[in-house]
């Protein structure tokens, strides 16, 4: 159990809210669709912070104007990792953006054990931290 | 002298080489900085001033004496401007127009070749613009209210080291503002009590801690000491949360040689961020700009000293302009104002500001006080800052007034939580979550905003004791600062 406030991972836009609903989810999607972003389903049992490349269910879905679609993604990949984090990506192509401007966790394995902390000491008192999932001590695939 | 006779005048002396440059002083539109019919070119730089002439002086003239003052002019006419293609090097008035409702003052329009500025130096641009011609004698008051910038001199600008965009990405949020917090008392506290504060924020759910403007390296704390307890206390928030955090380290010093040695130290720490205070001025800001981009660090600017030149409407430097000389000297995050904190600034015109620091193409927009488009020539994008005296219960106003790409900073806000510093976070960051979230399911979080605060309280006792200890908190004052072209709007 981590010690933050809410007692888990807060990466993403809603990690402080009550998980959201499928119909909650839904009204997310419907308003990135609205301003023009691609969708897609990336999932990870290494949450670690700098961790980016969290692996793609599938392709971004570029072409999907249809909220319906993306839940459908969300729920084959929800059945398939029941127990890894599952994140909905909304990537705006425009100029001068060309980034991700939508990050949401939607699934969490049921038990989430945080980050330990080493500290290797240096000279002039400097710390170099590093920091482990306490999960990926195990291989991938086994850790929730 | 009715205007066609100045004209009439103005052209005749100027067109004649002889009656040009005979010894003596002539006016200064007689000089050629008053050229009404000039049509600026595209690599023109184009400045607004806002002028008070003295009593009796034309404004007109007034006029040329800016653009003959801020560029080739002295007092008297000199043979070696023949020497030159002197006609290239005046800046040149070309129109004058009362402002709207405020008898005695002017705005005049004047225009710079691009040969004016040395390439990619704020420092030699602002020596023209606003050296000289802001304490000359015949005007009472000089204001550079906003200026258009050419590509071509934009482009001679790297810009933001690192950007809104990638600043983003190296940080994985998306899709909110960011949160931070000042450390505060500002003064006092030494390295050990001011990690814990900075360990506090960033675990109960802030992104970033700031250091303030005013803290260097004094007695009660030196930098050294700082940065390592605020690293230790990023780093274990970090592994709390599983989130990247920072703190800004501020790197200002007596000297270039110091504050090299901070953010240094900064860097080794491994801090994704720095910053430095405006004071440190321009050359030192592009110094820095440089050094951040060659080990990928985050710049913060606080735009300390600011007040006193941008604040009064009357004489200085609008902070629109200042944030465009920001944007292409190179900082990441910079102290746009809020609107509806403590500090000075009304909601259009804290708007235009932030135009400033995130379009791609600057639009004219005169109630928010932007005379000019503004291409931006793909230069990145500068993240602003609001700080200043806002909390929790205001939280759908920033939202609606400033949007996604701002970081709002919540000093006492956080800290002076009833319930600790943990909790002061929690509150602002389920505030935020939750206005997010409403915003995007369709909600007009301007009018419901409130409600939406509520509702979330019911199930988050830290956001209910914020927005109760802070309920009547409203720093409703009238600006100095405003448009001339609409009236303002207060936010209640």
């Amino acid at each position: 159990m981590m010690t933050n406030p809410t007692g888990r991972l807060t990466q993403g836009q809603f990690s402080f809210l009550p998980d959201l609903t499928d119909a909650e989810i839904n009204l997310q999607i419907e308003y990135g669709l609205r301003r023009g972003y691609a969708w897609s389903v990336e999932y990870t049992d290494d949450p670690h912070p700098r961790n980016t490349f969290w692996e793609m269910f599938g392709m971004p879905m570029f072409d999907l104007r249809d909220a319906a679609g993306v839940m459908l993604e969300l729920r084959n990949c929800r059945q398939t990792f029941p127990h890894h984090y599952i994140r909905l990506v909304a990537f705006d192509s425009t100029r001068g953006i060309e980034s991700i401007t939508m990050s949401f966790i939607v699934n969490r394995p049921p038990s989430e054990p945080g980050f330990g902390l080493q500290r290797q000491e240096g000279p002039g008192r400097t710390l170099r931290y590093t920091l482990t999932p306490y999960a990926t001590a195990r291989p991938e695939g086994e850790r929730y | 002298m009715g205007v066609t006779e100045i004209h009439a005048e103005a052209t005749d002396i100027t067109a004649n080489a002889k009656k040009r440059y005979t010894a003596g002083v002539l006016k200064y539109r007689q000089m050629g900085y008053w050229q009404p019919d000039y049509v600026p070119s595209e690599t023109d730089t184009i400045c607004l001033f806002r002028i008070t002439p003295q009593e009796g002086v034309d404004p007109v003239e007034a006029a040329a004496a800016v653009a003959g003052e801020s560029s080739t002019a002295t007092w008297t006419v000199v043979w070696t401007d023949r020497l030159t293609a002197c006609d290239s090097y005046r800046a040149k008035a070309f129109k004058v127009e009362p402002v709207p409702g405020t008898p005695g003052q002017y705005f005049a329009w004047v225009a710079y070749d691009l040969i004016l500025f040395e390439e990619g130096s704020i420092a030699n641009m602002t020596a023209s613009l606003i050296g000289n011609v802001f304490s000359f004698k015949p005007l009472k008051a000089a204001r550079l209210e906003d200026m258009r910038i050419p590509v071509a001199y934009v482009k001679t600008f790297k810009g933001p080291p690192t950007g809104l965009v990638v600043e983003r990405e190296r940080l994985d949020k998306y899709g909110r503002p960011l949160l931070g917090a000042t450390t505060k008392p500002k003064l006092g506290l030494s390295g050990r009590n001011y990690g814990r504060v900075i360990y506090e924020g960033l675990k109960g759910g802030l992104d970033f801690m700031k250091d303030d403007e005013n803290i260097n390296s004094q007695p009660f704390m030196h930098w050294r000491d700082r940065f390592l307890y605020v690293m230790d206390g990023v780093n274990k928030a970090s592994a709390a949360t599983g989130e990247v955090k920072g703190s800004y380290l501020n790197v200002t010093g007596a000297t270039m040689e110091d504050i090299y040695e901070r953010a240094e130290f900064a860097k080794e720490l491994g801090s994704v961020v720095i910053m430095l205070d405006l004071v440190v001025g321009w050359s030192a800001i592009q110094s820095m700009a440089n050094w951040a981009r060659k080990h990928d660090m985050v710049v913060h600017m606080h735009r300390a000293g600011h007040g006193t030149y941008t604040r009064q409407k009357n004489h200085g430097v609008s902070f629109r302009v200042m944030a465009k000389w920001l944007r292409l000297a190179g900082v990441d995050h910079l102290h746009a104002g809020t609107a509806v904190g403590k500090l000075e600034g009304d909601p259009l015109t804290v708007q235009g500001y932030y135009n400033c620091c995130r379009d791609s193409y600057t639009r004219q927009d005169l109630p928010r006080g932007l005379f000019f488009d503004q291409d931006w020539a793909d230069t990145r994008k500068v993240m602003p800052v609001a700080s200043g005296g806002i909390h929790a219960g205001q939280m759908h106003q920033l939202v609606d007034l400033f949007g996604d790409d701002v970081i709002l900073q919540f000093g006492g806000g956080t800290i002076g939580h009833p319930a600790g510093i943990q909790a002061g976070a929690v509150a602002n960051r389920v505030a935020l979550e939750c206005i997010v979230k409403a915003r995007n399911e369709g909600k007009n979080i301007k009018d419901e905003g409130p409600a939406i605060l509520q509702k979330a309280a019911q199930t988050c006792t830290p956001l209910k004791q914020a927005l109760e200890t802070w309920k009547d908190v409203s720093f409703n004052y009238a600006s100095t600062d405003t448009s001339d072209y609409a009236t303002t709007p207060s936010v209640a």
